[in-house]
């Protein structure tokens, strides 16, 4: 590690840190609380994503899993009455502290929402939307990026002929796609997903799915899901939320076949949630 | 179609980053160029305040070689004759008469008439008429009031006179009239909207039992939509009681106290515009006086504001 | 067989046809209104109307008198107008929608906003008369102040008096309150999500709203506006507090130039007794009413072409 902070620097260079930091645990949280107000939300969660992996949270609705995802780009800043006390680190840096740039933390970690959320403007605008934020482009890098996004997103080929058509014209998974497609466009580390498929119909959750495995290579992978049959289909590692409370976490297929606690056995095999 | 192993898209490193400094040396000045365009509003109701209290305080306390009128004279005085020869009399009363009997009568004929189109609009009318009529009482929301006041005195005044010979050029059925006429689309638009908020659910309830469509309407719609209503009558009575070229134009120049609609009566802005329109001193009593007619006339126009709103939230609480 | 009493259907049907009457009845008063009232302007004045009327300055003789100095001037005054509400009132609408957090100032501001919206425009008159015209009392009764040359464009005079830039001011107080509000609800109907979404790409609070919540509301703004400013042209009371002479001769100059509106040209001939004064009321009325129509036509064009779905 560098004595120069990632968070303080350029994004250039943090880019740069990140694939040469020996920990094999991107983001380590340790005996985190969240609140709404005076709610506790999340109790005591001690948690590692390691990286390059796909971590899914599990568990039923209002346990705490995307609430806890929010907290990774800080997302909950833009709640009221939302605060957090504990340990919350990407790549060592506190993510937590007041003097950490919001901005660039988002710019490293990117998010994904339940339900598509194209911006009102052209395919390659809502691509590009990132990059324009963070760096000065010549026109053709700009393009080039855009490009790259698209291909690992792959919706390059669908979308290539009508890069300037408006995003809205897009069928719901591919505009899904063209979400991560804009995620991934400003550089991120890890990318975080609250419920990516739940407004998409089968065909179209496939593609999507398909497109998570292939982007762990790239990136740090953590996806807030309520089906079961998807977690297990996608993710490396699996974490089982209740009320609040991290019950257990672990490789996936443990967790599934040989759970160490009766509620996580409870819930995978459907006794309630 | 074999894939290859997704890539980071890498040529985010060839652009020059923009630094964190000049990003939040931005975003700081536009938040305060932002907030303080909002505190303007709030200067400019200081000032409104300020201006209208000092001037109409001098107005009560009195000038250095005339007393002041005082402020119970002022609010409970009967007679009202700044401008005439002889003595000058600053009674606010008639004044206040005149701006209330204009505003009854244009309440009269705006509230009840604006209500029930609203509800024809918003139960009955089909959804073609629907967008017609609204556009037209978009372009009457528009009219600027000067023309309403020369429809009341070109047409509204001669008709009233060919009905009886009591009414003179100037009266205040006339002004009245115009004044509900310009009222009406607010009174209509604000009411639909009420209306329209109600869920459909209620009628559809309301229809299930064997309601016809009179009992929806009236009996189940209007009373869940009834704060939202007061609101906009509240509303509109407060842009009568506000209005000036109307009155101006055909409600005369006598302040007097009567609730006869045939006579002429001055209105609160009547007598404004007389002020500024005319030959008065800028350092006069009459003129001071028009600044403690404006405050009194701020003082109505905020309650039934502040009340209008009041009920407005209570009403948005009720569906939200 | 129960022997409740109970209303006939019959009778509760003829209440449902009786009040459909009633509807349809208050609904055909209501179009009446308004097309006696066009009708009636149209008939007075359209024989008044040609292009020496548009051409022609204010006369004593009403066959050679014109609204050109009134024209001119609405649109100078609505101009002004246009460039000190419009910026003002859509940045107190982004700030309380998009930065404001919620507090007491900010609470205080709105609901001081929504008074402001019902304070009567002579009110405003009198403000603007103080402030603009007198600024408070400053220098009263010495020779203003003159800053850069009569000839140029931005010739200022302090205080500014009865000019035209007196006027636009005030008629921007009028309408500010309006441009907010309407401001404030295009700015409303941008969803959420796309906020977030722009947030979690690490937009700064002012990036998401110039690269996104703006351009997606601006054509409801711009609707907003024109409506604004349909409003401004027709105001006619805070004008007259002003003290814009009755007759004049000569469009503005720079903004400092005496200046009148057109509804205040209809004022001074309305309020006359002469029939043929009455006839170039409704004249001016009906140039008037045109460039409201124009105005309409041009938001209903607005809100239509650059409309775009959100979602």
């Amino acid at each position: 590690m560098t004595m120069m902070s990632p968070m303080q620097t350029n994004p250039t260079t943090a880019a740069a840190t990140a694939t040469g930091t020996a920990d094999p645990m991107a983001i380590r949280a340790a005996s985190f609380d969240g609140f709404y107000g005076s709610f506790q939300a999340l109790k005591g969660i001690s948690l590692d994503i390691p990286r390059n992996q796909v971590t899914a949270f599990i568990g039923p609705s209002g346990c705490g899993k995307s609430t806890f995802l929010r907290w990774m780009n800080r997302m909950n800043d833009t709640i009221a009455g939302a605060r957090a006390s504990g340990t919350l680190t990407l790549d060592g840096e506190d993510i937590l502290a007041r003097s950490v740039d919001v901005v660039d933390l988002r710019r490293r970690v990117g998010m994904v929402f339940q339900r598509p959320n194209p911006f009102p403007k052209s395919i390659f605008d809502n691509v590009a939307f990132g990059p324009r934020l963070h760096w000065r482009h010549s026109r053709a890098d700009l393009e080039d990026l855009v490009e790259q996004s698209l291909r690992s997103a792959a919706l390059w080929n669908e979308v290539k002929d009508r890069l300037h058509a408006s995003a809205l014209g897009l069928s719901g998974g591919q505009q899904q796609r063209l979400c991560i497609a804009r995620a991934i466009a400003g550089g991120p580390e890890v990318l975080l997903m609250d419920e990516p498929c739940s407004a998409l119909d089968p065909k179209s959750t496939a593609s999507v799915e398909e497109l998570i495995r292939e982007l762990r290579t790239a990136y740090t992978i953590v996806i807030v899901t309520h089906n079961m049959q998807q977690a297990s289909r996608i993710s490396d590692r699996t974490a089982f939320f209740f009320e609040g409370s991290l019950i257990e976490a672990g490789q996936t297929e443990t967790l599934f076949t040989n759970p160490k606690s009766k509620q996580t056995e409870d819930y995978v095999t459907g006794r309630f949630g | 179609m074999a894939q290859s192993a997704v890539a980071a898209p890498t040529s985010a490193a060839r652009g020059t980053p923009i630094p964190r400094s000049s990003r939040d040396r931005s975003e700081r000045v536009v938040k305060s160029v932002l907030l303080s365009f909002s505190l303007l509003s709030i200067v400019t109701t200081f000032s409104i305040v300020a201006v209208l209290g000092i001037e109409a305080w001098g107005f009560f306390k009195g000038f250095p070689d005339k007393p002041g009128i005082g402020l119970v004279p002022f609010f409970t005085g009967t007679e009202w004759s700044p401008l005439l020869g002889g003595e000058q009399k600053f009674g606010v009363l008639p004044l206040v008469c005149g701006t209330l009997l204009v505003t009854v009568i244009a309440g009269a004929f705006a509230l009840p008439i604006g209500l029930v189109t609203a509800i024809f609009l918003s139960e009955y009318a089909p959804s073609r008429l629907r967008v017609v009529l609204k556009s037209a009482l978009e372009v009457l929301a528009g009219v600027p009031t000067v023309v309403y006041g020369f429809f009341a005195l070109a047409v509204i005044t001669p008709a009233l006179q060919r009905v009886s010979d009591a009414f003179g050029t100037y009266n205040a059925l006339s002004a009245g009239l115009a004044v509900g006429i310009m009222i009406l689309p607010i009174v209509c638009s604000l009411s639909e909207d009420a209306l329209r908020a109600v869920p459909q659910s209620l009628r559809d309830g309301s229809s299930a039992l064997g309601g016809t469509k009179f009992d929806t309407s009236v009996k189940v719609v209007l009373p869940a939509a009834l704060s939202g209503i007061m609101a906009s009558f509240l509303l509109a009575l407060t842009r009568a009681i506000g209005e000036t070229m109307i009155v101006a134009l055909a409600a005369g120049g006598l302040a007097q106290m009567t609730m006869n609609p045939a006579s002429q009566v001055q209105t609160m802005t009547g007598f404004i515009v007389a002020i500024f329109t005319g030959d008065a001193q800028a350092n006069s009593v009459e003129y001071a006086s028009s600044y403690a007619v404006a405050a009194t006339l701020f003082l109505m126009t905020l309650a039934l504001t502040l009340a209008g709103t009041a009920i407005l939230r209570r009403f948005r609480e009720e569906y939200e | 067989m129960t022997d409740v009493p109970h209303v006939p259907v019959a009778r509760r049907l003829l209440a449902n046809r009786m009040f459909l009457a009633t509807c349809v009845v208050c609904t055909g008063l209501a179009v009446c209104v308004l097309a006696v009232l066009i009708v009636s302007i149209v008939m007075d004045g359209v024989h008044r109307l040609s292009p020496d009327f548009i051409a022609n300055f204010a006369s004593r003789k009403p066959d050679q008198a014109g609204i050109r100095a009134p024209l001119v001037g609405s649109i100078w005054v609505c101009t002004i107008c246009a460039l000190t509400a419009l910026p003002v009132g859509v940045g107190t609408a982004i700030y309380l929608e998009e930065f404001a957090k919620r507090g007491r100032l900010t609470e205080f501001i709105r609901i001081n906003i929504s008074n402001l919206s019902g304070v009567p425009s002579i009110v405003y008159g009198i403000i603007g008369l103080t402030a603009f015209s007198r600024f408070f009392g400053w220098r009263a009764g010495a020779e203003p102040i003159e800053l850069g040359s009569p000839d140029s464009l931005l010739y200022l005079r302090l205080p500014f008096g009865s000019s035209v830039l007196a006027g636009g001011l005030t008629l921007a107080l009028v309408v500010l309150p309006i441009v907010i509000v309407a401001s404030q609800e295009a700015i409303r109907a941008v969803p959420n999500s796309l906020r977030q979404g722009a947030l979690a790409l690490g937009s700064t609070r002012w990036q998401m709203v110039s690269r996104l919540t703006l351009p997606a509301s601006l054509p409801m703004v711009m609707t907003g506006a024109i409506l604004a400013m349909s409003r401004a042209i027709g105001e006619a009371a805070p004008i007259l507090v002003l003290g814009a002479p009755l007759m004049v001769l000569e469009t503005p100059a720079n903004l400092m130039s005496e200046f009148t509106v057109l509804p205040m040209q209809i004022f001074n001939w309305a309020g006359r007794a002469k029939a043929s004064f009455q006839e170039i009321a409704a004249a001016a009325i009906i140039v008037q009413l045109a460039v409201l129509m124009s105005f309409n036509a041009l938001a209903i064009l607005v809100r239509q072409r650059l409309q775009t779905p959100l979602q």
